[in-house]
């Protein structure tokens, strides 16, 4: 039972939550109130970033090891990597290349073969948009119900 | 470090990937796209497809990051557990 890119095209500005989206949504609300208790307030970067983290985290949990690209995004995090792992800002586009700024732009790319890369960039993708759509939904309840 | 794990072996061998599975890997991309950044006719080209594959990655990075800042900021005005409540009601409902 796999909700596919549904929410895309839905009007609903709260749409029903399938099982896999309720799953994304406890893994990030949890890592929220983690990163919520455990970071001090007087540093909001350091917050920021690791709210980004969590966002990645949650979504390459979510997704699991099948897929390559979560893997890479598990990898790098473990990894503590400096530089922002999951979002590069270098991006060649060379004139019609353009599977090579793909291969920049989804985790684990670089070493994929070019139909591979076009089915985990579907997914990541997917993924991603999903992940977008939650934080979205978070940000607009907790801005019309937190006082 | 780039893992060189072919896990599409099965069902693509190393070099004999047709064009029809390249086409029907494109438009699968294509359906994960959001309807305004493609319009028009429904036979896109593979690179305008690629291209705004990538623009629609990074519009989503972004997004993340703006998200990602807005949360913080109201982490720290608001309750966290009357926030997390009312995430999880409209989450559920």
């Amino acid at each position: 039972m796999d909700s596919k890119g549904s929410a895309c095209s839905n009007p609903n500005p709260n749409p029903t939550f399938g099982p896999s989206k309720l799953m994304l949504a406890f893994r990030f609300l949890r890592a929220l109130s983690i990163v919520h208790r455990t970071t001090p307030a007087s540093s909001p970067t350091c917050r920021g970033r690791r709210i980004e983290r969590a966002a990645y985290a949650s979504m390459a949990y979510s997704a699991g090891t099948s897929r390559a690209w979560s893997r890479a995004v598990l990898r790098r995090l473990h990894h503590r990597a400096r530089r922002r792992a999951v979002a590069p800002r270098r991006l060649s586009t060379t004139a019609g290349n353009r599977a090579e700024a793909l291969r920049r732009l989804v985790p684990g790319g670089a070493g994929m073969d070019y139909c591979t890369l076009l089915e985990e960039t579907a997914d990541y993708t997917k993924c991603l948009s999903m992940q977008v759509e939650l934080m979205q939904g978070i940000v607009d309840s907790a801005s019309s119900n937190g006082r | 470090m780039s893992s060189r794990r072919a896990r599409s072996r099965q069902s693509t061998s190393s070099s004999r990937i047709t064009d029809e599975q390249i086409n029907d890997l494109v438009s699968k991309l294509q359906a994960v796209l959001p309807e305004a950044h493609i319009r028009g006719a429904e036979r896109v080209s593979a690179a305008k497809v690629l291209q705004e594959t990538c623009n629609y990655i990074r519009s989503l990075h972004r997004e993340v990051d703006d998200l990602s800042e807005r949360l913080t900021e109201l982490l720290a005005t608001t309750e966290a557990s009357s926030a997390q409540a009312a995430i999880i009601r409209s989450l559920l409902m």
